[in-house]
């Protein structure tokens, strides 16, 4: 039992008498690559966002290797150990690449030094900028990224951007990685690429990731398990290929 | 005797904010902006009833000349300075604004110099009701305004353009889609704003004469307080912000141990207010998408 | 850091060259041959640069408005000059009390930037905007309307005069502090945090930062630094009268963080020196009623300013006329490849250019065109 890193318990919330998401029960264990799929307006992102502290669930709990998370702040549930992307892609545009990584890697314990050392250029602000900015660029090395360390953010194409989003999360060091559509709109190229990178962050990284996605493809390509929903509603929860056959699932997709 | 009198006035004084404030929480429910030169078109408009006064001598056709200029004006600012913003970051459209309202202040001195005109609208001395004493002038703006007002929400409320206002204000890109011009939709958002401001503008004369290019400032960030206290973007919020205002100051004017710190007395209440309820008091919660 | 080499000479330029100023003028100043205008000018100018740089913090970095840079100044001016009076009997007119006098009203400031920083916390944009405009007014107010015993009342206060041969330099190597202070900070791992927070708030917080902390952070930096301007502002003049410290005020500091291109703190320096010495000159020229041909300047300024760097139809033709890509043209330097990062980490942009700082009110452009919109309302 211990190896599972994320528990939601009956998650649910509702904004006025709209039910976005209700009795949502996912466990995912350490390692695993999980699928959260669904039609628009499922829920998926809600679930996400209720994961990361933007909303706060009206009913239910979550635990992040068994600590309660329910109702905690943002940036206190990031420094436990979540993190994420966007679907609409949310750089820091203005900053370079190299920049935007070393944000994801401020509050890594290796890298403290405060205010004080800062304006007074103590020797540990030197030796902090140095190995971040070590580490920021292994980070990029591994999403093909290091070349274009120095260029603006905005300015990078597409699919990188989204490469750039993950890095940035991978930065923080989380226990759990949310990737919101990483697959949306790139060609089937990127694609295949991004399939490749996913893995091997799970495998260099121990990483657990719990991802949305629409292509079906992609998902029964990736994930070993995941939770089908539809109108905030658990419709099929399990193994990939299974849950993907299941009646309802299918009618939910083509309509009947 | 002195309660009621001192309440008149300050419901006068407070329609006249709620006018201003109107304008400003319309342009900010559609455009999405602070426009920060609305104070300043009042005092555009006291300039203009005081340029057709001179040359005229008639005060009802000031008025109209004010408003038919301030809405120019108003449309005019818009396309110049604020279209081409859209879409920029709010930040540099407030800038804007500020330079805006600094421009016409500038623009106004330029023209009429620095001493304060004396425009004596009409005088209408006051209404005895036994030991009750009432400036006519209060009764007259109580009154107009409370029309305008009235015009302005059935406006809204029942024809094709008042509701295009709402969708607008609602979504932006879901109102295009359904054939909604937004552009002109915005452009007629200012012009009536503006028009509101020149009657603003008549008010503030008729209570007093005094005409410089600063006038619209102090007013303009006043009613704009008022539009945050009753909750941004809210039309009904807006008249009941600018009441509160108006009262809260008559009153605090009457005491003479804090008559001095009334400006400062009413920016405390806006701080308290964003503070407890940053929506204002009749405000909808703006939920952002994530 | 022990090899000055090309870029890092380039991130120290601003305090050469202001040490270069301070010293040709000081040495000329200590043999007595400086013309008082000139030494007046020069205090202006450097109270100006505080303000501006320290504006520019919170404009250019963190990306939210102060209306109320005035209203700090006001309170360190107060409180400083009040500080002043009491020290003289004591110290005399010493630096003692000078420094002394620059802690508690910079601290005063500082403690205010605090307070009226909390809201900052909930509060974005316009509603930020009108928050610190109402506090300066507050600020003012309520120094015009106290006891002639306390502060002067709307007579304004007397506070001790300084050796004008030395205030400057004072005043110069307070810019150098308050330069190195602003600095320093933003090209740290916490500056970079601040500018992420202005990149995009909703960004930073899952990023993991305390945004709290820094808008909270910044706001006090800059408060105080504001204080201290107010400070050497009633050392330099010898009165303080809150009329001075009005809205307009703010607005000729917003002037000079604008003109400088927002997010550039040697922009601000430059911004502020011109200037304030546009305003000292201009006065002897513009008497009257052509003295507003110089708000006239600022407004257009400001407004032609603003819109071209931020109109989104512009946008093409700023990438490609902009002043670097010109001089590129003539140097034959590829702008697309950029030199080895390890001197450039601290690179900031010189423009803002978001469009979801202030993100609360803002619809997404793109929204009809995202698949999946209904999602996370």
């Amino acid at each position: 039992m211990s190896d599972i890193i994320l528990k939601t318990e009956n998650l649910g919330i509702s904004f006025g008498g709209l039910k976005a998401a209700q009795n949502v029960n996912i466990e995912i264990r350490k390692k695993q690559l999980y699928g959260l799929v669904g039609p628009n307006g499922a829920g998926k992102t809600t679930i996400f966002n209720m994961l990361t502290g933007v909303y706060q669930p009206t009913t239910g709990k979550f635990y992040l290797d068994g600590e309660d998370l329910t109702g905690k702040g943002q940036e206190f549930i990031n420094h436990k150990g979540i993190a994420r992307t966007f679907q609409n892609i949310r750089l820091f545009n203005n900053m370079t690449v190299i920049n935007n990584v070393m944000v994801g890697l401020h509050n890594l314990p290796e890298f403290k030094c405060n205010f004080f050392e800062s304006i007074f250029r103590l020797p540990r602000f030197f030796k902090t900028e140095k190995a971040m900015r070590k580490k920021a660029r292994e980070l990029l090395k591994i999403f093909d990224l290091e070349e274009e360390r120095n260029n603006l953010a905005c300015n990078l194409p597409y699919g990188k951007q989204r490469k750039l989003e993950i890095a940035r999360a991978l930065a923080t060091n989380p226990k759990l990685l949310l990737l919101d559509e990483p697959a949306a709109g790139m060609n089937p190229h990127e694609t295949e690429d991004l399939v490749k990178t996913v893995k091997y962050i799970r495998d260099h990284f121990d990483m657990t990731i719990l991802l949305i996605e629409h292509d079906m493809k992609f998902v029964a390509g990736l994930c070993d398990e995941i939770t089908f929903l539809n109108f905030g509603t658990v419709l099929a929860q399990g193994e990939t290929k299974a849950a993907l056959n299941n009646p309802e699932v299918i009618k939910a997709y083509i309509g009947g | 005797m002195e309660f009621i009198e001192t309440l008149i006035s300050g419901l006068s004084m407070g329609s006249t904010y709620a006018m201003i404030a109107l304008g400003y929480t319309m342009v900010y429910g559609i455009a999405k902006m602070l426009n920060f030169a609305h104070g300043d078109i009042i005092m555009v408009g006291g300039y203009m009833i005081f340029v057709t006064m001179t040359a005229i001598g008639n005060p009802i056709l000031g008025l109209i000349a004010a408003v038919l200029f301030c809405m120019l004006l108003g449309v005019t600012i818009e396309k110049v300075a604020y279209k081409p913003l859209r879409g920029a970051s709010p930040l540099a459209v407030l800038i804007t604004a500020i330079g805006m309202s600094y421009l016409l202040q500038s623009t106004a001195q330029m023209i009429f110099g620095s001493a304060p005109k004396m425009v004596i609208v009409a005088d209408f001395g006051n209404l005895q009701l036994g030991e009750l004493k009432i400036p006519i002038y209060t009764l007259i703006t109580l009154g107009c305004s409370f029309v305008i007002m009235i015009a302005l929400s059935l406006f809204i409320k029942y024809t094709k353009v008042g509701r295009a206002m709402i969708a607008v204000s609602e979504d932006k890109g879901a109102a295009q889609l359904m054939g909604i011009n937004v552009n002109g939709i915005i452009t007629i958002t200012f012009a009536i704003g503006s028009a509101l401001a020149a009657f603003a503008g008549f008010f503030m004369l008729m209570k007093s004469p005094s005409l410089s290019n600063t006038l619209g400032a102090m007013p303009g960030i006043k009613a704009f307080t008022a539009a945050v206290i009753g909750g941004i973007g809210s039309i009904p919020g807006a008249m009941v912000g600018g009441v509160l205002m108006g009262v809260v100051e008559a009153f605090s004017l009457n005491v003479s141990a804090i008559a001095p710190y009334t400006d400062a007395i009413e920016f405390l209440i806006l701080i308290i207010i964003l503070l407890v309820k940053p929506t204002g008091i009749l405000g909808k919660v703006r939920r952002e998408k994530v | 850091m022990l090899k000055l080499g090309n870029a890092k000479l380039k991130h120290y330029i601003n305090y050469i060259a202001i040490a270069i100023v301070t010293l040709v003028f000081g040495g000329i100043s200590l043999s007595g041959s400086l013309p008082f205008s000139t030494i007046n000018l020069l205090e202006k100018i450097a109270i100006s640069i505080i303000l501006a740089t320290s504006l520019s913090m919170v404009v250019g970095f963190l990306g939210e408005l102060s209306l109320g840079h005035a209203g700090f100044m006001c309170l360190g001016a107060y409180i400083g000059g009040k500080a002043s009076c009491l020290l003289e009997p004591v110290f005399g007119n010493s630096i003692v009390s000078l420094i002394i006098s620059l802690i508690v009203g910079g601290t005063v400031a500082a403690v205010f930037g605090i307070i009226i920083g909390l809201p900052a916390l909930r509060l974005k944009g316009d509603y930020l905007a009108i928050v610190t405009l109402a506090f300066g007014e507050i600020v003012r107010t309520v120094f015009m309307n106290s006891s002639s015993e306390s502060f002067g009342g709307s007579l304004g206060l007397s506070t001790p005069r300084y050796d004008k041969k030395y205030l400057f330099i004072i005043a110069f190597v307070l810019v150098i502090i308050c330069l190195a202070v602003i600095q320093n900070f933003i090209r740290s791992k916490h500056g970079r945090a601040i500018t992420s927070i202005r990149d995009n708030e909703i960004a930073a917080r899952a990023t993991g930062i305390n945004v709290t902390k820094y808008k909270l952070s910044v706001f006090t930096i800059s408060s105080l630094f504001a204080g201290i301007a107010g400070v050497l502002y009633s050392y330099s003049n010898y009165r303080v009268q809150s009329v001075n410290f009005d809205y307009n005020y703010s607005i000729e500091i917003l002037v000079m963080v604008v003109l400088g291109g927002m997010g550039s703190i040697n922009g601000a320096i430059i911004a502020a020196t011109l200037i304030t010495y546009l305003d000292t000159t201009l006065q002897t020229v513009l008497t009257g009623n052509l003295a507003v041909l110089q708000d006239l300047f600022y407004a257009l300024i400001l407004i032609i300013l603003v819109i071209y760097n931020n109109a989104p139809s512009l946008k093409t033709f700023r990438t490609t006329h902009n002043l670097k890509s010109i001089l590129n043209k003539f140097s034959k330097h590829d702008p697309s490849h950029r030199r080895d990062d390890e001197a450039k980490w601290d690179r900031v942009p010189t423009k803002i250019e978001m469009n979801e700082v202030l993100s609360v009110d803002i619809q997404p452009t793109s929204s009809t065109l995202n698949p999946d919109k209904k999602e996370g309302k």
